[in-house]
């Protein structure tokens, strides 16, 4: 057995709690923002996320992702089916190597939040047990391919993104980001809009668990990017703190946009700014200085908070904002890269527009945000349909009004009445 | 044990003049009223949580980009048992605290009681109050 790195190891191994972590403060952000009565199975479709994912990561969903590639970089094989081949292996350079199953349960922390992204857009309208199926069909056939496009990178020969068009994502702008945002929206479309859309308020019920959700997405994302260094490097480093500038840069430039748009500066919009910052500098983490992670969190705090009334224009219900703060925010960032990143903080990355005063890499960011955003949209759109022409998606009109958590759950989140229950 | 209700006088011939005062407020006028209501020696008043549109048929408000019509307004709803004689001292008092000179300030309203019965001690009438 070749000898490890405790110091890398320890810190990748740190970095997948981390980054498991947000998932249940994803369930928070999104539970505290739905109506009180369907907060539990809005919770619930995250929690699903966790175990399905794991299960099918298990079985043959990472060797579909990061098993060696089986011919022009859009998937893998199945040499790794059953973490076959990754019980004894290590990767990484000479003298930073960790167990490869350090990095099989970083890289299923990723595939689980991403998935969990997307019940944002569907929120109070969903069959639970469609909601299952939904997270493992699309774990196979639309993060699985992505993810081996981006992440999977195999000494030039890996996927497509990594290793031949060479574009650069550094934790997941593409993967994670503009994945869950393109499928978000392909979501909203087929599951049509929940009743009362645009005439009644659909304001978050508890604020304070959406802030609690957001500070662990904001804690957990430093695991997310800085983990995403696979080692305890200056690399690493680097990707920390440019993740806490944009992401607290994001969430004043959000209220300030928001105070002059709306007129209020609101809870809702500094915990929606901050995520718009950590999505904005995911891809750019690894490859920007600190002065560009401010630039991006400013720009990436104001174009989601922008971007987020879309919906309204084009009426599809992307109830809780998941294309406008991970899609497009996803897109900002490798834009920002497109533009800042420098090889003075990354010699592995390259030179941005305003940088080096070329284009090329601009261009391939987005070749990379488009092929994303395309895929993503379309497989998400076809799965969602070949869904509700079968075993249906949307719950009934009556179950959507009374609420779903007593009527799929048997529960209530707040069961405070003193003479009633449910 | 006796059966309190025997020993008191059937229910109509309680028939006192007394009056409900309702009032529909705006909450931030409360303690206010309350305050007013102590200090000129009522005895008491009962409030609870009320929604409700009046002749301007609620307002709009942006929150997160959307517009919406906000048609049931929060308020709360004061009832006050007075005898006849304080009728017009409490209802002035009410209204004098409870204005603050804009839309949605609410109404008040006066209804006969029939009836009123202190449950502890079975005290009737004016003596209830």
């Amino acid at each position: 057995m070749t000898a490890i790195n405790t110091g890398d190891t320890a810190w990748i191994l740190m970095s997948g709690a981390l980054v498991l972590f947000m998932t249940p403060g994803l369930a928070l952000f999104y539970g505290g923002m739905v109506r009180v009565k369907s907060t539990l199975n809005m919770m619930m479709m995250s929690f699903a996320a966790m175990g399905v994912t794991t299960i099918l990561w298990v079985l043959y969903a990472y060797s579909l992702a990061f098993g060696p590639d089986s011919g022009h970089g859009l998937i893998g094989n199945m040499e790794n089916v059953g973490l076959n081949k990754t019980i004894t292996e290590v990767m990484g350079d000479p003298g930073h190597q960790y167990p490869k199953l350090a990095y099989v349960m970083f890289q299923l922390t990723f595939a689980i939040i991403t998935v969990a992204l997307l019940s944002g857009a569907i929120a109070d309208r969903v069959k639970y047990g469609s909601w299952l199926i939904f997270v493992g069909i699309w774990i196979t056939l639309v993060y699985a391919p992505i993810a081996h496009w981006a992440f999977a990178s195999q000494n030039g020969h890996g996927g497509w993104i990594v290793d031949r068009l060479g574009a650069l994502d550094f934790a997941g702008g593409t993967v994670v980001e503009i994945n869950s945002g393109a499928g978000a929206l392909a979501l909203a479309i087929v599951l049509g809009r929940r009743h009362g859309f645009k005439t009644e308020a659909m304001r978050p019920h508890n604020m304070p668990i959406v802030l609690l959700g957001a500070g662990m997405l904001w804690f957990g994302w430093f695991g997310f990017n800085a983990g995403s260094a696979l080692g305890a490097s200056r690399l690493a480093a680097t990707a920390m703190i440019n993740t806490q500038i944009a992401t607290a840069t994001a969430a004043m430039s959000w209220l300030v946009y928001e105070k002059w748009r709306q007129g209020k500066a609101t809870t809702l919009g500094v915990a929606s700014g901050a995520i718009a910052g950590a999505v904005a500098i995911t891809p750019a983490c690894g490859f920007v200085t600190p002065l560009g992670a401010l630039a991006i969190g400013l720009v990436g705090g104001v174009i989601s908070a922008w971007a987020v009334s879309g919906k309204y224009i084009f009426n599809y219900d992307d109830s809780l904002d998941v294309v406008g703060v991970h899609g497009i925010g996803g897109l900002v960032g490798m834009i920002g890269v497109g533009l800042l990143a420098t090889t003075t903080v990354n010699t592995m990355g390259g030179s941005g527009l305003f940088i080096h005063g070329s284009p090329h890499l601009l261009w391939k960011e987005l070749i990379a945000a488009v092929a994303t955003a395309a895929y993503s949209f379309a497989l998400t759109f076809l799965i969602a349909k070949l869904l509700e022409k079968t075993i249906g998606f949307r719950v009934s009109r009556n179950i959507e009004l009374e609420g779903l958590d007593t009527n799929m759950h048997a529960e209530s989140a707040y069961d405070i009445s003193t003479f009633t229950t449910r | 044990m006796q059966n309190p209700r025997t020993t008191s006088a059937p229910l109509l011939r309680d028939k006192v003049n007394m009056k409900l005062i309702v009032a529909i407020i705006k909450p931030a006028t409360l303690d206010t009223i309350k305050s007013a209501l102590e200090a000129n020696g009522v005895p008491g008043m009962t409030v609870s949580e009320a929604h409700g549109f009046g002749r301007q048929k609620g307002h709009t408000e942006v929150y997160r980009g959307a517009e919406y019509i906000v048609d049931l307004i929060p308020k709360l709803r004061i009832e006050i048992l007075v005898d006849d004689s304080d009728l017009d001292r409490v209802l002035d008092l009410v209204i004098a605290t409870a204005n603050t000179g804009s839309i949605g300030d609410g109404k008040a309203w006066v209804i006969p009681v029939e009836s009123v019965v202190r449950i502890r001690t079975n005290e009737r009438g004016t003596d209830a109050i």
